[in-house]
């Protein structure tokens, strides 16, 4: 299979723009610049892009909710908050071959009519953003972004903003919030962030990952990109695999890869012969597979869909029979009441409540009542907040 | 104007109103933390949850505009249910001081516990502990543990003061409302935070501690702390007034008061005239009312109406001064003047707190009562309240052979006095002010004056009664109707705007 963002990892230097040049990059400039706007998100609506970040939400249809009539600027901000536990995706690609994402951002900002771009990237990712900031660097130096880009006409500036340590700021409007110099937390919606978004304009958010497959979208046509993956999910993803596997490490396949294959083949199967136990498929927020589920289940949104789960952000926990399930609940209860910005009364007590019980029950004193206290407590946090950051702990309680 | 079926009602309301409020038109009261008219919507305590039937999930009312054909449940089990499973979140972590709570008796999450759970929690856990006595300036204290971050303290000084003195700092559980470093709440209207926490978290430091709710009358009345005339309500128990809370008046001061204003009862409970005295021989002594009003009854007889001069008072109310007027008119003087409090200097925004301190200055205006310049050279001087430092210079330079004064406190110029009527402050009365729009608004009699004292207009009435004069059936509705051509009824609730 041809890689669509992966391509370059094994290059040396691949972070250079010379490199990412010489592989034929910001190739794609002179036929966007060439294009109308609403063309441009044409092309990816047939593309049938969907998004990386988690939610999969078709991306040239989230491009074209953005009012046009509005005379307001629009922004675009570029997710790279990436700290859902068990994903490491995002990284690579800032690390790697960051140009191909600044590439995907002048497409993205020149489709939706916008001269300012802001990555909000993770605040822990020191290297991946002096990498990021250098890129950035050379592509104004070399009028890939700036004033008047290629001689087409058009300006766009990009901004690189640290993230400060929370995780809730990877939730696309806590992370405007922060952006405008406030306590990361998610608004409510609607409005919904196309119509009032960053500073109150017209706004698109996109992971890393979504923007990067854009300069392949391009170039290549919707076509091309449809050749991989199924019907309903076009494409290649970045799984991030994790875990009691004999080679874990990031794996682009093309969507409706099974599950069972990833594991078997490409990581090489589980560590030390043990045998598989569960599987978390998408980043911790995803209800958990079984062994058995998780050996039938392909990648793809329809397909962990069907299992009772969901692809999100595509990293792929595995874990062997030596896993203890109390201590790994324990362990997401403990970060997700950490991470709770605390605005909603189900979330910010919920999860601290959730997370005082499993650290009791893994004490050994754990008494009747236990479970259905959990199992309630889930049952009162999900759906009744404003953000799904207490779904994602409810989830893995009530199982599916 | 959509029309949507509220608990099997049909409502119709203005487009943009949000479910929340459609009810609230409609008798329904939907329980909520953190929604307040005034202020943005957070959305954060989830309690006012209905189920809208068509939508996948429960909905939070304040945030769910009202459409078309839309038809929610408040009150099925369904919604109970979701508001208890709220309110046991919201209780886990909560002290439940409610016996030495202050709010206890007027606590949101108290009464919502007694109407929708009184059963016991299923948390067994330590509580997460957090500060209880944090001074968050001058006049306000925080209980940390209490607090239920509703954010509505947070968005007022962002939003109505702009102060912004006010966040929530950490995450998750550990969130905790403070003031940012180095800052202090001490703005202007800094306890209106206090009325609007939903709970005991935030008090205030004059009304700690000081009398359980339960034991409080209210009664609506006029702020007399400077001529925006905040409605308030007057909360009081054995004829002592322990706070004054906002009282709504859209047109006036929407919800709010300052702070100035709403501590500014001292005066009703302290430093007050008991009883009528004369100045004798250099002396003053107690003097029996009848006593008191046969002295000036007999200046009064004594003296030609150019001799004498009537003060009214722009801190007193436009029925009180209705009578002076009234007795100046059947006496014969002219021309009625008034007296107004000064203060140097003072403080006033375009929100609500106005330069001019007297409550009812546009009252004595409409009167045609002239501001006092002294240098009339009388004999007779009766006025109504303590004058303004200024007005007692100027009545002294006159030296005037007899100065009747009816007031209600001590001061320089019931020191001055030579015959002195003690009155009712308007607590202990009923009247009206006008506000600094000529908006005439109505305050009712908390309670009861004590012993002889008695409000001004019932000393004048007296005195016209010594002199013959035929003010039988006297009332402050037949002052106000006589002076301003207003009913006492039809004031309302807002007040009405004069002419
Ligand atoms: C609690 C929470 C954390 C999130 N963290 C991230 C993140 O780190 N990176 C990311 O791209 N999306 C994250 N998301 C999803 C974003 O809200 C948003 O859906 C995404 O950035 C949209 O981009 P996409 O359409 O390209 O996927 C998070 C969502 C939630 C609720
Ligand atoms: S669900 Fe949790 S993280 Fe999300 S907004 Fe509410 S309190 Fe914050
Ligand atoms: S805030 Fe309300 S519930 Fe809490 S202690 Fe005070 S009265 Fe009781
Ligand atoms: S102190 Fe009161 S008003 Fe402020 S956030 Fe806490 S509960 Fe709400
Ligand atoms: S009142 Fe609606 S969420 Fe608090």
């Amino acid at each position: 299979m041809e890689k669509i963002l992966t391509k370059n990892f094994g290059l040396k230097d691949s972070h250079l723009l010379s490199v990412y040049e010489s592989t034929g990059g910001y190739g794609t400039l002179k036929k966007l610049f060439a294009m109308q706007a609403k063309d441009v998100i044409e092309e990816v609506k047939k593309s049938g892009l969907r998004g990386r970040g988690g939610a999969g939400f078709p991306t040239g249809m989230k491009w074209s909710f953005v009012p046009q009539d509005n005379p307001k600027p629009k922004y675009l901000c570029v997710n790279a908050d990436e700290s859902e536990p068990g994903t490491f995706k995002d990284r690579y690609i800032l690390e790697l071959d960051p140009h191909r994402l600044i590439e995907g951002i002048v497409i993205c900002c020149y489709a939706i009519r916008s001269h300012a771009a802001y990555i909000y990237i993770r605040g822990e990712f020191v290297f991946p953003y002096h990498r990021l900031e250098a890129a950035v660097k050379e592509a104004y130096a070399k009028g890939y972004l700036g004033k008047n880009i290629l001689g087409s006409g058009y300006d766009l500036e990009v901004v690189v903003h640290r993230g400060a340590g929370a995780y809730i700021c990877g939730e696309e409007t806590a992370l405007m919030e922060s952006l405008e110099g406030k306590r990361g937390m998610p608004r409510l919606k609607p409005p919904f962030p196309a119509v009032v978004g960053l500073f109150g304009c017209p706004t698109v958010i996109n992971n890393v990952e979504t923007i990067s497959a854009l300069p392949y979208i391009l170039e290549n046509g919707p076509d091309a990109y449809r050749k991989y993956g199924t019907e309903k999910s076009p494409g290649t993803k970045l799984f991030c695999v994790s875990g009691h596997v004999q080679r874990p490490g990031n794996y682009e396949v093309p969507l409706g890869y099974p599950l069972k294959k990833l594991i078997y083949e490409d990581c090489g199967g589980m560590r030390d012969g043990k045998a598989l136990k569960a599987v978390i498929p998408g980043g911790s927020s995803v209800p958990i597979l079984t062994a058995a589920e998780a050996e039938e289940v392909t990648l793809d949104y329809e397909g962990l869909a069907a299992k009772g789960s969901m692809l999100g952000s595509g990293g792929v926990i595995v874990m062997d029979e030596t896993v203890d399930m109390v201590k790994s609940l324990t362990n997401l209860a403990h970060f997700y009441s950490h991470e709770s910005c605390g605005q909603c009364s189900p979330c910010r007590e919920g999860t601290g409540w959730s997370h005082k019980i499993l650290k009791r029950i893994l004490a050994g004193e754990g008494r009747p009542g236990d479970i259905e206290q959990l199992e309630k407590n889930a049952d009162h946090m999900m759906g009744k907040t404003i953000c799904v950051l207490a779904d994602a702990l409810a989830m893995p309680y009530i199982g599916k | 104007m959509p029309t949507l079926t509220i608990d099997g009602k049909q409502v119709t309301v203005k487009d943009g109103t949000s479910v929340f409020e459609a009810a609230r038109q409609n008798a329904v009261e939907i329980p909520h933390f953190c929604y307040h008219p005034k202020l943005s919507i957070a959305g954060n305590c989830r309690m006012c949850l209905v189920d809208i039937e068509k939508m996948p999930k429960p909905a939070i009312s304040c945030n769910t505009v009202a459409t078309e054909g839309m038809v929610v449940h408040t009150q099925t089990e369904k919604v109970q249910e979701l508001q208890k499973n709220v309110l046991e979140f919201i209780l886990i972590n909560h002290p439940i001081d409610c016996p030495v709570c202050d709010q206890a008796g007027e606590c949101k999450l108290q009464k919502y516990y007694m109407d929708h759970t009184l059963t016991d929690s299923g948390f067994r856990e330590t509580k997460v502990h957090k500060p209880k006595k944090v001074d968050l300036g001058p006049l306000v204290m925080l209980d940390d543990e209490r607090c239920i971050l509703c954010s509505r303290c947070v968005r007022f000084t962002d939003e109505i003061t702009k102060t912004g003195e006010l966040c929530i700092v950490n995450r998750g559980d550990r969130s905790t409302l403070t003031t940012f470093p180095g800052k202090q709440l001490d703005n202007k209207y800094s306890l209106n935070t206090v009325d609007i926490c939903p709970v005991g978290a935030l008090t205030s430091k004059p009304f700690r501690f000081q009398c359980r709710v339960w034991f409080l009358k209210s009664t609506p009345s006029i702020c007399t702390g400077c001529s925006t005339g905040c409605n308030i309500n007057i909360n009081h128990n054995d004829g002592k007034v322990h706070r004054y809370l906002p009282r709504e008046n859209e047109a006036v001061n929407q919800c709010w008061s300052c702070d100035e204003g709403r501590l500014s009862y001292d005066f009703i409970n302290e430093g007050r005239l008991d009883r009528p005295t004369i100045h004798q021989d250099e002396k003053t002594v107690s003097a029996s009312a009848e006593d008191a009003v046969a002295e000036v009854v007999g200046a009064l007889r004594r003296l030609a109406p150019e001799d004498v001069v009537f003060v009214g008072s722009a801190y007193e109310s436009n029925e009180n001064n209705a009578a002076l007027k009234k007795l100046a008119r059947e006496l014969g003087i002219e021309t009625v003047h008034y007296s107004a409090h000064e203060t140097e200097d003072p403080y006033f925004d375009d929100f609500l707190i106005k330069a001019d301190k007297n409550p009812n200055r546009a009252g004595v205006e409409k009167l045609g009562f002239q501001r006092f310049s002294g240098g009339t050279q009388t004999k007779l001087v009766v006025a109504l309240e303590g004058l303004g430092k200024s007005d007692l210079e100027r009545l002294k330079s006159d030296e005037p052979v007899l100065f009747v004064l009816l007031a209600s406190n001590q001061s320089d110029s019931a020191e001055y006095a030579d015959v002195l009527l003690p009155t009712a402050t308007f607590a202990e009365q009923a009247g009206s002010f006008t506000n600094f729009q000529k908006r005439v608004q109505k305050f009712d009699k908390a309670f009861e004056p004590e012993g002889s004292v008695k409000p001004a207009w019932r000393w004048l009435a007296e005195i016209a009664k010594g002199l013959g004069k035929d003010w039988k059936g006297i009332s402050e509705e037949t002052l106000l109707e006589e002076s301003f051509g207003l009913k006492r009824e039809d004031l309302g609730e807002t007040g009405k705007i004069l002419e």
